[in-house]
C-alpha cells in the first residue's frame, strides 16, 4: 500500500539559536509520506510550520537543521546544494501559505506569477507558459482564467487567492505539497472548497501531500493519517479514522475540544499539560505499530 | 459606469483641490516675505538719496498705501498672470530671468538624480541582503558621510582635486568660453541641445563641466536613497511571497532584484521626488561654488543684491516645483503600484 514512500524523514530538529541559549523548535521528529495525505495537528507554536519549512529546505535564519534522514523519493535533502535545491522546490516538492494576501507578489499579475514558476523550471517560452497557466487556473476551478490571469492579488477574494496560489505551486508538476494552514485565513464558506479543489488535483496527479493546521477537526476529516505535534515533537500518528483511540494525553485533550467548532480561530481552550510529555518522542517503529491497523 | 469614473474623478477633484490651496499657502508666505524683509522695496527703486516726494509716490504706485488683504490680492492676481515685476540686478522681468537661469539648475539636478537613483538603489539592495556584512557597513559609512558633509567644502575639495590637480573635469561653469552660443538653445539642457546640434565637442565639453558638480548633488541624494532603498527591502524580504517566492524555486537573484524590489519601487517614488525637490534647493550652494549660472546663483546674488521681486519669483517657482513633484510622484505611482490604480 505505501510504496516507495515519498518523503523520509527521521530524527529532524530545528534549533533557533539565541544570546540566552538554543530554542529547539523541533524535535527528533520522524515519519514517512506515501501518495497520501498526511495531516499536523498541534497548537500554535507547536513546530508545525518550522518542519515543513525545513523540509523545503527554507528554515528562517539562523535556524539550524539537522536530521539523520531527510529524503525526498530518491534525493538526499540533506546532501543538495542550495542550487540543487531550487530545482527541487516548485518542481519535485511545493509549498502552500497561510494567507493569499500576503503570500502573493502585490505588483505582479497572478497570471505572471503563474507562469513564472513554469518558466523556471521547463524552461518554456512565454506563450508556452502562460497557455499552461491558463490550463493551470481551470484546473483550480477559475471560470474565466483569461481575466483572471491580467488581475492583480488585491483584485482577487481570499478564496480565489489561494486557488491561485495552489495553481502556482503545483503548476510545474511537484509529487509533495506542504500546505501550511492553508484555509485558516480564509471565510468559512470558501474553506471547504479550496479543500476540495486542493483533495482533487493532489489525488489525480498521485501526489504526496502534508496539511498542517491547528484544526484537528479539519485535519482529521480530511486526512488519511494524523501527526500530533506538541513542544516540537510528535506525540501521536495515527490514522485519521481511529482518532477516538488515540493514547495520548494531549491529542484526548485537542479531542475533547473538538465540539466547540464554532470558536474563533486559534483559540485553543486550555488543555493539561504535563512535562513528562516531552519525553514522548514516537519513533518510525511505533509509527507503524499505530498505522497497524490501516 | 458613472459609479466608475466618479471614485477617479473624486480623487482629481481632491489633487487639484489641494494644490490651489498649496500654492495659495505659498504665495501667503512668499507676500509676508516681501512685507516684511528688512528691505526697503520703495528704497531699492528709487535708492536712499531720493526725495520725500518722490518716495511717497513710489510708495503709492507700489500699492503699499493699501490694506494689506488688498496687497495679498493684487499680488496674487499679479503671480497667477507671471508678473513678478522687474528684476532690480538685471532690469528684466523676473519670470524672464527665472525662465533663463532654470534649465541651467534642471540640467545639474536632472543628471544628479539619475547618478543618486542608479547608484542609491543597488547600493540599498545589496547592504539589505548582506545586512550585517563588510558591505552593508561600507554603504553606512558613505550614507552617513553624505548626510554631515558640507557641500561647498565637498565641492572646493573637489573642484582641486579632479579640475585643478588631476585635471579629469572642466573647471567652473557650464561651458568654455569658446563654446558658447555654439548650439542653438531648444531645451535649454546644454548637454542635450548639443547632441540634437549633433555638437560631439560641446557635449563632452558641457559633460566635463557638469560632472563634478552633478556627481557631488548626486552623492547627498544618494547617501539618503540607499538608506532609505536598504530599509524599505529590508522590510519587504520579511514578508510571506518572499517566502512563496522561493518556495516555487526561483533564484535569490530573482526574488530580490524582481519581487522584492518591484515593491520597493512604489516606496521609493516618494522619496526621488522629495530628492529631486531637495536637489534644486542644495543647487543654492552648489551652484555658488560651481559658478554654475543656474537658480541658485541667481538667487543668491539676488539676495545679496536686495533684489526681492527676484528673490520672490525664484522662491514660488522651486515652490511650484514641489507642488508639482508632488503630483507627478502621485501619478508615478499608480503606474507601479497596481492597488492605486483602481477606486478603493
Ligand atoms: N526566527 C525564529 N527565531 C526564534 N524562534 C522562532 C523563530 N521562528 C519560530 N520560532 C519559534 O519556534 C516555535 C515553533 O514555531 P512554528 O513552527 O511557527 O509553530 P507553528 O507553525 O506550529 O505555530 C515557536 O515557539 C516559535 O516561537
Ligand atoms: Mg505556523
Amino acid at each position: 500500500m505505501m510504496d516507495a514512500p515519498l518523503l523520509r524523514v527521521r530524527n529532524l530538529s530545528v534549533t533557533y539559536p539565541s544570546d540566552d541559549g538554543d530554542f529547539k523548535a523541533v524535535r527528533n521528529v520522524s515519519f514517512t509520506l506515501g501518495r497520501e495525505r498526511l495531516g499536523i495537528v498541534g497548537e500554535s507554536g507547536s513546530g508545525k510550520s518550522t518542519t515543513g519549512r525545513a523540509i523545503m529546505g527554507l528554515a528562517r535564519p539562523p535556524a539550524r537543521v539537522a536530521a539523520d534522514e531527510l529524503v525526498l523519493g530518491d534525493i538526499d535533502l540533506r546532501t543538495q546544494s542550495e542550487r540543487q535545491l531550487r530545482r527541487l522546490r516548485g518542481k519535485r516538492m511545493a509549498m502552500v501559505l497561510q494567507d493569499p494576501k500576503y503570500s502573493l507578489d502585490p505588483v505582479m499579475s497572478v497570471g505572471q506569477q503563474i507562469a513564472e514558476t513554469h518558466r523556471t523550471h521547463l524552461n518554456s517560452s512565454k506563450a508556452e507558459a502562460k497557455a499552461a497557466s491558463l490550463e493551470m487556473l481551470n484546473a483550480v476551478h477559475i471560470r474565466d482564467p483569461e481575466r483572471v490571469y491580467a488581475m492583480y492579488p488585491h483584485q482577487v477574494s481570499g478564496g480565489m487567492g489561494q486557488r491561485i496560489m495552489i495553481a502556482m505551486m503545483l503548476i510545474a508538476g511537484p509529487e509533495l505539497l506542504i500546505a501550511d494552514e492553508p484555509t485558516s485565513a480564509l471565510d468559512v464558506t470558501v474553506q471547504s472548497q479550496v479543500l476540495s479543489i486542493m483533495d482533487e488535483l493532489v489525488r489525480e496527479r498521485g501526489m504526496g501531500l502534508i496539511l498542517i493546521s491547528h484544526n484537528l477537526h479539519l485535519v482529521s476529516s480530511f486526512c488519511d493519517r494524523v501527526l500530533v505535534m506538541y513542544a516540537g515533537q510528535i506525540v501521536e500518528i495515527c490514522d485519521a479514522g481511529r482518532l477516538a483511540d488515540a493514547q495520548h494525553p494531549y491529542t484526548r485533550g485537542l479531542l475533547a475540544a473538538l465540539p466547540e467548532l464554532g470558536r474563533r480561530r486559534h483559540e485553543l481552550p486550555q488543555l493539561q499539560r504535563d512535562p513528562a510529555w516531552m519525553d514522548d518522542i514516537v519513533t518510525p517503529l511505533e509509527t507503524t505499530s499505530v498505522k497497524g491497523g490501516a | 459606469m458613472a459609479r466608475r469614473l466618479a471614485a477617479p474623478l473624486r480623487r482629481l477633484g481632491g489633487v487639484v483641490f489641494s494644490v490651489i490651496l498649496t500654492f495659495l499657502g505659498l504665495t501667503a508666505v512668499t507676500f509676508v516675505i516681501g512685507r516684511f524683509m528688512p528691505i526697503d522695496p520703495v528704497i531699492s527703486i528709487v535708492g536712499d538719496k531720493a526725495s520725500t516726494e518722490v518716495y511717497d509716490r513710489v510708495y503709492k504706485e507700489l500699492g503699499l498705501d493699501q490694506p494689506v488683504v488688498v496687497q495679498y490680492a493684487t499680488y496674487l492676481s499679479k503671480v497667477v498672470r507671471g508678473e513678478f515685476g522687474n528684476s532690480v540686478m538685471t532690469a528684466r522681468p523676473v519670470l524672464e530671468d527665472v525662465w533663463r537661469v532654470f534649465p541651467a539648475t534642471m540640467e545639474l539636478a536632472s543628471l544628479a538624480l539619475i547618478i543618486g537613483v542608479l547608484v542609491g538603489v543597488p547600493m540599498g539592495v545589496i547592504a539589505a541582503t548582506n545586512r550585517g556584512r563588510v558591505v552593508d557597513q561600507i554603504v553606512r559609512f558613505m550614507s552617513l558621510l553624505g548626510y554631515s558633509m558640507p557641500v561647498f567644502w565637498l565641492g572646493l575639495v573637489g573642484l582641486l582635486l579632479f579640475y585643478a590637480k588631476l585635471g579629469w573635469v572642466e573647471g567652473p561653469g557650464r561651458l568654455d568660453v569658446a563654446f558658447d552660443d555654439m548650439v542653438p538653445t531648444i531645451t535649454g539642457l546644454i548637454t542635450i541641445d548639443a547632441i540634437l546640434a549633433g555638437e560631439d565637442e560641446v557635449f563632452f565639453n558641457a559633460l566635463g563641466h557638469l560632472i563634478l558638480p552633478a556627481s557631488i548633488l548626486g552623492y547627498l541624494s544618494l547617501a539618503y536613497i540607499a538608506r532609505m532603498t536598504r530599509s524599505f527591502m529590508l522590510a519587504q524580504l520579511e514578508q510571506e511571497y518572499i517566502l512563496a517566492a522561493l518556495a516555487k524555486g526561483l533564484s535569490p537573484w530573482r526574488v530580490v532584484w524582481v519581487h522584492a524590489l518591484g515593491n520597493v519601487w512604489v516606496q521609493l517614488i516618494t522619496v526621488v521626488a522629495l530628492t529631486f525637490g531637495s536637489l534644486l534647493e542644495g543647487a543654492v550652494l552648489t551652484e555658488t561654488v560651481f559658478a554654475w549660472p543656474g537658480l541658485g546663483l541667481y538667487m543668491k546674488n539676488s539676495l545679496f543684491a536686495a533684489d526681492l521681486n527676484a528673490v520672490l519669483g525664484a522662491t514660488l517657482l522651486i515652490g511650484t516645483i514641489y507642488i508639482f513633484l508632488n503630483m507627478l510622484s502621485d501619478i508615478v505611482y499608480t503606474l507601479v503600484d497596481p492597488r492605486a490604480r483602481e477606486p478603493s
